[in-house]
């Protein structure tokens, strides 16, 4: 087995800083994202996914002689929202044609940003807190898609033909190039969930790494610590954070192994497989095109001007970043807490906070979003009702278990109504200690091998007699003054 | 009487105050097609049937008393190069066989709104590049006045139409010289406008940031009437001027009284002595009107020629990329992709094509980028520079159009040098974007005519027009 050929076996992750081998990982990403305009960069057809092919075309498009692009003012807009949100100077720049041949390129060149891009210079900030620095975010057209026929895996070599779809052909992007400053594939997944959370916040693209808006590329080295970067390997078909994740991880070992045997790391582009779980070479450097990039003598310069870049700066909605400080604040925990996290990334953030300020218990709000509400979707509840579920079980009077059911029957209700009602018409409420206690001592006297196994020591065995409970409150009881009712019981049994 | 109608202005007259009919005019201009057109082979297509039927439109508005546009039955014939809807456009190349755009220049949709009547279609160059429309894949055009010669290029087409009276008006399309050097030649008039003056949409490119539509016409006037109807700003093209067409038949007879009319001192020597003879009775005649002899310098006009031959032909290398064989015209069927774009190209382009491909994709290659293509676009901001300081002692600059009358078929194919050199007067001034007007002056070697270039600054159509238009009063009275 050659060094290229290791197997590809998910691993643990490692730590940023973490070094593998005594090699130190670097990453720097390279973000393709598709704006959510209604027309195309430079013409009027609609910019719209999954209609009938090559529908969505006119002579621009199509790259028809004599056609010639005009920039679609909306697509600069949004370019430029996500260049402040990614905390870039924003500048005057130019068009470069980019001129290489390929079927699903009308004009066989591609229309670009080269020396001279509209957004330079920013960063990202990581939920960890870690800021990734943004080298550029420019401006460029998408290219049409290939399908090819025949032949195996859907590679254009060895098909029986190829169909092309211009529908794409047009579609505004920006390329998000991100520099080298990622230092595990655990970064490397957050970056691109963060970069997501901004681009869906800020309205510029809906960031589907599934359905292609949101392309992600990995150039990727290893070096020891405090040397100088190492020969990178670009990773292309990266369909999901999954795979971008487990696509670094596995280079990054292959790059290792390379070193470790003495070998050199060759710079190349690089195809990842998601079925065998490797990368495979897709072309070297020495067959890398020339571009020919020169400037694109069918526009003029854009040069956005400083009061409609303040305007757009001044609309733009609180980031991701942000809401999580602002979250964590009202809720007190760490910015950092995935929870927090994970309100803000389903955009629950709002919700919580409202919740929180009509008097909810922080830490309930906060587990009933995670796990008792849809990850998506307009908020399924009021922060009024929210809050006063909370209060509910705060003041003993339903156990979490109660309030998962009332949350759902208020959700199925429209999401206002009042918990308090719905709890006592479920004849919901705490039960009275003598109840409770009564119930435990039944579950004992009925069940004495597993009181046995118990009292003995064995916590498992309370597991039995905890079922028993709740069988015969219906499910009233709650779990936690069950357990805590068992384990006195105990200590009362071994004290005497 | 009405089939003698010539000039854009009177037969536009004519056709809107019902003295003749659009048809009879068309019909006069498809006669002199059928007699001559065999010899002169000045069309790709002639639109015999589209042309009766917008002239019978054009003739219903005017018995319905309403107004059928500044052109009306203006018979107007199109260089091969602009988009017609439905109707083939070929740029005299192979490689376009068969396609039919499904759209309209933004130039054919304002000339069909002002009632002109699409007569046909013209020869050129293959895709423009060339100055004697001999590097059509069609055959070359014959110039009108001597069927042993060449019309000029690469808008021959559209010149030798407009000199042999099968139009009336013309539109080519000029990126180095190719309607002012075969107007020229041809002995009509020609104009180069502003880069931007008139809209490039549907025009097919040959080199974006030099590209300029343009009229030719019998007379100064003509050109002014057709230039405002084209004119003006379009939206589908960025590279178009935000500002409405120059008004000019309202300013043509305001003559050259106290106008400083430059002589380049450093042009570049070469033309022949009898358009030098003509030359010099030239800046006499528009003495005699008033106007004063300046000497200038532009010190980077002979520099002009190097850097439009390597910008042109870089812009080119990618304007013409897409010819590749997948979505239209030529397709030379092959195992893949690749090979089938390359046997499609070889196939498809003529041997001056693809020179300048190969040109232009060396002078933007990786490492020679700086050398070639960058210092060109330096050199041509040394034009422009010295262009503005001349302008500065200058209103308009005088020079020959081309250094020679019209010259016999192959005497330039060989060498594509001196085939180059029929441009060196007509090259610079697009590198500025400036305009310039060829009008015709008398007759030089061979009987044949010889054409005056006047070049003026960026927007400076009015006055450029209006020295044209002294220089063709003189040739009337008989310079």
């Amino acid at each position: 087995m050659t060094a290229t050929e290791q197997t590809g076996t998910d691993t643990a992750s490692v730590a940023a800083g973490e070094l593998i081998d005594g090699y130190e990982l670097v990453v720097g990403l390279e973000v393709h994202v598709e704006l959510s305009t209604a027309t195309k960069l430079f013409s009027a057809s609609p910019n719209h996914f999954g209609d009938e092919p090559n529908t969505n075309i006119d002579p621009v498009t199509l790259g028809l002689p004599g056609s010639l692009p005009v920039l679609n003012r909306r697509a600069v807009e949004l370019a430029i929202r996500i260049g402040l949100a990614l905390h870039c100077d924003v500048q005057p720049c130019l068009f470069h044609r980019k001129n290489y041949f390929y079927p699903d390129m009308p004009k066989d060149y591609q229309i670009s940003q080269y020396d001279q891009p509209l957004n330079v210079d920013g960063w990202l900030e990581l939920p960890s807190g870690t800021r990734i620095g943004i080298e550029r975010a420019h401006m460029e057209e998408d290219t049409g898609k290939s399908t090819h026929v025949g032949g195996s895996g859907g590679r254009i070599h060895g098909s029986d033909y190829s169909l092309v779809d211009y529908n794409r052909a047009g579609v505004p992007l920006v390329e998000i190039v991100g520099r080298p400053d990622i230092r595990s594939a655990d970064q490397a997944r957050q970056f691109v969930n963060e970069l997501r959370g901004i681009l869906v916040a800020i309205d510029a693209s809906d960031a589907k790494m599934e359905e292609g808006s949101m392309r992600v590329d990995a150039n990727v080295s290893v070096r020891r610590p405090g040397e100088p970067f190492g020969t990178r390997c670009e990773i292309k078909n990266l369909n999901s954070v999954r795979s971008l994740g487990r696509a670094i991880e596995y280079e990054a070992r292959r790059q290792i192994v390379l070193l470790a045997d003495g070998e050199t790391v060759r710079q190349e582009t690089r195809h990842w497989d998601e079925n065998d779980g490797r990368t495979h070479t897709l072309r070297t450097k020495e067959d890398a095109d020339d571009y020919r990039y020169f400037p694109e003598p069918d526009l003029v310069p854009l040069a956005p001007d400083a009061a409609w870049v303040e305007e757009i700066r001044a609309a733009l909605p609180p980031l991701p970043a942000d809401r999580r400080v602002a979250l964590a604040a009202a809720a007190a925990a760490e910015s950092t807490s995935e929870s927090v996290a994970l309100v803000v990334d389903r955009g629950r953030d709002r919700l919580a906070l409202d919740a929180i300020a009509a008097g909810g218990d922080p830490v309930r709000v906060l587990v009933h979003i995670e796990h008792n509400l849809p990850p998506d979707g307009p908020d399924p509840v009021t922060p009024a009702a929210l809050a006063a579920l909370t209060g509910l079980e705060k003041a003993g009077q339903v156990t979490p278990t109660q309030a998962k059911q009332i949350l759902g029957e208020l959700v199925d209700a429209g999401g206002d109504g009042d918990p308090a009602a719905i709890a006592a018409e479920r004849g919901f409420q705490a039960m009275e200690s003598g109840v409770l206690e009564a119930a435990v001592d039944a579950a004992i006297g009925a069940q004495p091998a597993a009181w046995e196994k118990y009292r003995a020591g064995e916590d498992k065995a309370a597991g039995a007699l905890v079922g028993a409970v709740m069988k015969a409150t219906r499910a009233q009881a709650d779990g936690k003054a069950v357990t805590a009712l068992l384990q006195r019981r105990r200590a009362e049994a071994s004290s005497s | 009487m009405s089939t003698d109608l010539a000039g854009v202005v009177e037969i536009a007259e004519a056709v809107r105050t019902g003295a003749a009919t659009a048809a009879e005019v068309v019909d006069a201009h498809l006669a002199r097609i059928s007699e001559r057109e065999s010899d002169v082979h000045a069309f790709n297509l002639v639109l015999a049937d589209e042309a009766r039927e917008a002239a019978a439109a054009v003739d219903a508005r005017v018995a319905a008393g309403e107004d059928p546009g500044p052109l009306a039955g203006v018979p107007v014939a199109l260089k091969d190069n602009m988009c017609t809807r439905g109707i083939p456009t070929t740029c005299s190349s192979k490689i376009l066989e068969g396609w039919r755009p499904p759209y309209n220049a933004t130039v054919v949709e304002r000339l069909t709104a002002a009632g002109a009547v699409i007569i046909g279609k013209t020869n050129l160059d293959e895709f423009a590049m060339g100055s004697s429309t001999e590097n059509s894949a069609f055959g070359p055009t014959r110039n009108p006045h001597d069927l042993t010669r060449v019309p000029g290029g690469s808008s021959g087409g559209s010149a030798a139409a407009v000199a042999a009276g099968f139009a009336s008006g013309a539109f080519g399309s000029d990126t180095g010289g190719s309607i002012r050097q075969p107007a020229a030649l041809c002995g009509v008039v020609g104009v180069k406008p502003t880069y931007g003056v008139v809209s490039r949409y549907g025009l097919v490119a040959f080199a974006s940031s030099l590209d300029q539509i343009g009229p030719f016409a019998h007379t100064v006037e003509d050109a002014a009437l057709l230039l405002e109807v084209v004119g003006g700003h379009d939206p589908m093209d960025s590279t178009s001027i935000d500002q409405p067409a120059p008004a000019l038949r309202s300013i043509l007879g305001d003559g050259v009284e106290g106008v400083r009319v430059g002589r380049i001192t450093d042009l570049p020597p070469g033309a022949d002595p009898d358009v030098e003879e003509r030359m010099e009775l030239a800046f006499e005649a528009l003495e005699r009107a008033g106007a004063k002899t300046v000497d200038v310098t532009v010190p980077a006009f002979s520099y002009g020629l190097t850097a439009y031959y390597l910008i042109a032909p870089a812009e080119a290398s990618s304007n013409l990329a897409r010819y590749d064989g997948v979505r239209y015209g030529l397709r030379v069927e092959a195992a893949d992709t690749a090979t089938m774009n390359a046997a499609t190209r070889e196939a498809g382009f003529g041997a001056e094509v693809k020179r300048r491909i190969m040109l232009g994709t060396y002078a933007l290659s990786a490492g020679y980028y700086d050398a070639y293509y960058g210092k060109a676009l330096k050199v041509r901001r040394l034009i422009a520079d010295d262009f503005a300081r001349a302008y500065q002692d200058a209103d308009v600059l005088l020079t020959p159009t081309a250094p020679t009358v019209a010259f016999p078929f192959g005497a330039k194919t060989d060498n594509p040098l001196a085939m180059y050199l029929c441009d060196v007067y007509t090259i610079p001034s697009p590198l500025a974007g400036h305009p310039a007007i060829s009008v015709p002056f008398g007759t030089g070697q061979d009987a044949l005519p010889v054409g005056v270039q006047v070049l003026a600054p960026s927007l400076g159509e009015p006055l450029m027009y209006r020295t044209a238009a002294v220089l063709e009063a003189a040739v009337k009275e008989g310079t």
